[in-house]
Formats: structure tokens, C-alpha cells, sequence
């Protein structure tokens, strides 16, 4: 188990990375924290000709908090998020995600942008992107453009980055009028989920105003349950919605059976999951809570 | 296509070391076989075992997921690193004394951990939870790695021993 020959560049500067992946294009992997890559090369699953390291290029190492949205550098640890008091403060559901994702060793280089680059089918801040209707901005020599996370996801292990192009940035909107909370059931902590949904939820006297509902590990790349959260808005929180929508969350998907389990199984377990988070969704709104912290 | 190499020089466990080495090279490999430090131990080679666990520039990661030429430059710390030849850290000691180890495969990967862990802060409950949870032992089920850091984190300030889950 060693990777194949390759050429390696570690390109200094942006310009440097974007014509390194520019040149060499499909025939180049980008080397980020290598959590994913580096089992690939080591099990010659992957057999790229050049090997592009961003580990050295300054300036996608930070995350900004803006109106509206939190912009994470496509070089940002996992355990960075985990830690960043003002990601912590705008999107909590951020850091709740991440945190299930491995173990702190490999959060300590797995980065965010090549979590999304990846593409995991099993993955969660895809999912988290997707309930927040986030996007992904890409890079290349010709310039920059910024791909809402529907287009961005295509297909196991594929997305619409081009081969001449690279992640820099991972942009998650926030929507300070929905709580938004991450919950998955895997075999292991650690372990890719069997299913896991990020729940976004505006609560007022017991009755849903607005929902946001998404998946990982249940399609080829991460879904929107819509129809659950046509049917969350409006409804009252307890156990009669929370069977329904878990109920519809089930009849949403339809996943291959695999190692893991069958269809039917993830199925089973994402409507679990779906009904367990409506059901113990605490109403906050009456302690004035509403907006604040969410 | 000829393999390419690149001179890396990286500070292990103090001492500078230069070597010529392809750019393919896992630093778990470098630092076995172009070092001859073999404490660092090699398992699954995909990251999930947790063995071949070091610090780069203090911070611990899988050393099998990262190439050699990435810690050009960087500081290496290696279970060799811990004690003086003969010698046993406390950890080492804590590990001996709570019978933390039977085959001793994984042993150094979770010494480096806990080495982080320590200078970290963390919480006894986190060392033996969360980051314990990086490492497969297949010996000892855990209760003896867990005793052993609940016997080191005892020693430690107030602040990190206080929790001592069972």
C-alpha cells in the first residue's frame, strides 16, 4: 500500500496553484488534508501523474463572518471550525457537523474545502450546504465563479468543479431566524453515518413557520427533503408531525443497498432520525428566544 | 516515468535530519525507513488505525496520510522522542503500571496523542474519549489505555484531572 509515481508540486501563491491545475488539469489530484486523497494514492485507487499540494499557499487558511454568511477558506481545518468562537457564535450547527467527522487526529488536517471537494455521498457538511442553500467558489486562471451547492453535487465522488479549477471558498449562508442542528447515527463515532440530516427549524408558540431539511448518506450526493419541510411548515411540533415527516423523509429517498446495510435500512434509518429530532426539538420561543443564537 | 525525489530536512525530535526521498513517500515511511526510527508503527495505511500517529510542528496527525516532503521544514515528534533510552515518560510509566498495552502495536500512536492531548488541556474524559476513539487497540478492549490516563491526568493541574470517567 504505497502510491504510485508521481510528480509533485507545491505551488507558494494562488497564481502559482491555479496554472499548476490549469496546466495539468484532469492528470492532477489537489493535495489538501489528504485524509481522503492519501488512502486513495496509498491504495492506488487513485494514480494521478501530479500530485498539486495547496498545504503551502497563503491566504485560504481563514474564515470570515459576514452579513449573511460565513465564508470558510477552502484550506480551513476541521478542527479549526470546531474551535472558532465567532463560526461557533453565527452558525453553531457548523461545528456540531464537523465534529463527527472522524476523529480530532484526522480533523487536525481534514480541511473543509476538500470535504466538499470530495464529495462524498456519505458526508456531512455537504448536507449542511444544502440546508442552508450554500455554495462553493471556484477558481482558475480564467476567473471566478461561485456554484450553488445543487449544481455543485453531481454524483458520487463528482462534483462541477472543472479540472482547471479550484476550491477556495465554502460559503454558508445563516439564517438567524432558523435553529439549525446536525444529527446522524453511524456504527461508530467516527464512522461515515449510515444517514445523517441537518434540521433547520423556526419555531413560534409550537408551530413551525419555516423548515429546512437535508440528508447524507441516503442518495448519490446530499438531498433536500422538500417535501417534509411543505409538510413541517405550519404544522405543530410533536409526535403526529414528527411521525408524518419522517414518514415522508422515508418515501423521499430511495438508496442502493450496499456493505453497510440495505435501502431499506438506511431508509429506515433516516426516517428514525427525521422523527427523533422533531419530536425532541425543544420550543424556544417563548423564553424570547426567537432570532437570538440560532 | 522515473520517480522524482526531493531533499527534506525535518527536525525529529530535536535533531535536524536531511534525506533525499522520493516525493511518494508517506512520512510514516520516511521516518522508518529513511530514518530507521521504528517506533512509529505502521498499520492499516489509511488512516484509520490510528498507530502510526506523530506530531507535526505539536499538532498530531496520521503519519501514513501525509507525504514526507510535506513536513519539509516542519517539526517531527516520534514516540522515540518521549523519554531517554532506558528511560519511560510518565505517560509510558502510567501505561506500564495499568497494564495499557499487551502487544504494544498501537501503543506509540496513542502516546503521541495523549502527549497532545496533555499540552492541549484537555479533559480527562475527552483523552479518554474523543481521543482515544482515534486509535485501534485490539488487545486491551481500552480499560487499561483508560486507567492509564486517568493514573497520568491524576498528576496533572486541577483543571484536566478533575473529570475521571469510569
Amino acid at each position: 500500500m504505497k502510491p504510485a509515481v508521481f510528480s509533485y508540486l507545491d505551488p507558494r501563491t494562488l497564481e502559482e496553484a491555479l496554472d499548476a491545475v490549469g496546466e495539468h488539469g484532469d492528470d492532477a489530484s489537489v493535495l489538501a488534508g489528504g485524509q481522503s486523497l492519501v488512502p486513495l494514492l496509498n491504495m492506488r485507487l487513485a494514480r494521478p501523474e501530479v500530485v498539486v499540494d495547496i498545504n503551502r499557499v497563503p491566504g485560504l487558511d481563514t474564515s470570515r463572518v459576514e452579513a449573511g454568511a460565513v465564508r470558510v477558506g477552502a484550506l480551513v481545518r476541521a478542527a479549526t471550525v470546531e474551535k472558532d468562537p465567532a463560526l461557533a457564535d453565527a452558525l453553531p450547527v457548523l461545528a456540531d457537523a464537523v465534529r463527527h467527522i472522524a476523529h480530532p487526529q484526522i480533523r487536525n488536517r481534514t480541511t473543509i474545502g476538500g470535504n466538499v471537494a470530495h464529495a462524498d455521498p456519505s458526508s456531512e457538511l455537504p448536507a449542511v450546504l444544502a440546508a442552508l442553500d450554500g455554495a462553493v467558489v471556484l477558481r482558475s486562471t480564467a476567473g471566478e465563479r461561485t456554484v450553488g451547492w445543487e449544481e455543485f453535487f453531481v454524483s458520487v465522488f463528482t462534483t462541477a468543479r472543472e479540472p482547471e479549477e479550484l476550491v477556495t471558498e465554502v460559503v454558508f449562508p445563516v439564517r438567524p431566524d432558523l435553529e439549525f442542528r446536525w444529527t446522524e447515527f453511524a456504527r461508530h463515532h467516527g464512522d461515515f453515518p449510515v444517514a445523517g440530516i441537518c434540521c433547520g427549524l423556526d419555531v413560534e408558540d409550537g408551530v413551525v413557520r419555516a423548515a429546512r431539511l437535508a440528508a447524507t448518506g441516503v442518495a448519490d450526493r446530499p438531498v433536500r427533503l422538500r417535501e417534509a419541510e411543505t409538510a413541517l411548515t405550519d404544522a405543530a411540533l410533536g409526535a403526529e408531525t414528527a411521525r408524518a415527516v419522517g414518514e415522508l423523509a422515508r418515501r423521499a429517498v430511495d438508496p442502493p443497498s450496499d456493505v453497510h446495510g440495505s435501502g431499506d435500512f438506511r431508509r429506515a434509518v433516516l426516517a428514525t432520525l427525521v422523527r427523533r429530532t422533531i419530536e425532541t426539538w425543544p420550543d424556544r420561543s417563548q423564553r424570547g428566544r426567537r432570532g437570538a443564537a440560532a | 516515468m522515473k520517480a522524482e525525489t526531493r531533499e527534506v530536512t525535518i527536525s525529529v525530535n530535536g535533531q535536524r535530519m536531511t534525506r533525499r526521498t522520493e516525493v511518494r513517500t508517506l512520512l510514516s515511511d520516511f521516518l522508518r525507513h529513511d530514518l530507521g526510527l521504528t517506533g512509529t508503527h505502521v498499520g492499516c495505511e489509511h488512516g484509520v488505525c490510528g498507530a502510526c500517529t506523530v506530531l507535526v510542528d505539536g499538532v498530531p496527525m496520521r503519519s501514513c496520510l501525509a507525504l514526507a516532503v510535506q513536513a519539509d521544514g516542519r517539526a517531527v515528534e516520534t514516540v522515540e522522542g518521549l523519554a531517554p533510552e532506558g528511560e519511560l515518560s510518565e505517560m509510558q510509566q502510567a501505561m506500564r503500571d495499568e497494564h495499557g498495552l499487551q502487544c504494544g502495536f498501537c501503543t506509540p500512536g496513542i502516546l503521541m496523542s495523549m502527549l497532545a492531548a496533555e499540552r492541549a488541556g484537555v479533559s480527562c474524559a475527552e483523552a479518554c474519549g474523543d481521543v482515544l476513539g482515534g486509535h485501534v487497540c485490539r488487545c486491551t478492549g481500552y480499560q487499561g489505555i483508560r486507567a492509564a490516563v486517568r493514573r497520568r491526568w491524576a498528576t496533572l493541574p486541577a483543571a484536566r484531572g478533575e473529570e475521571t470517567p469510569a
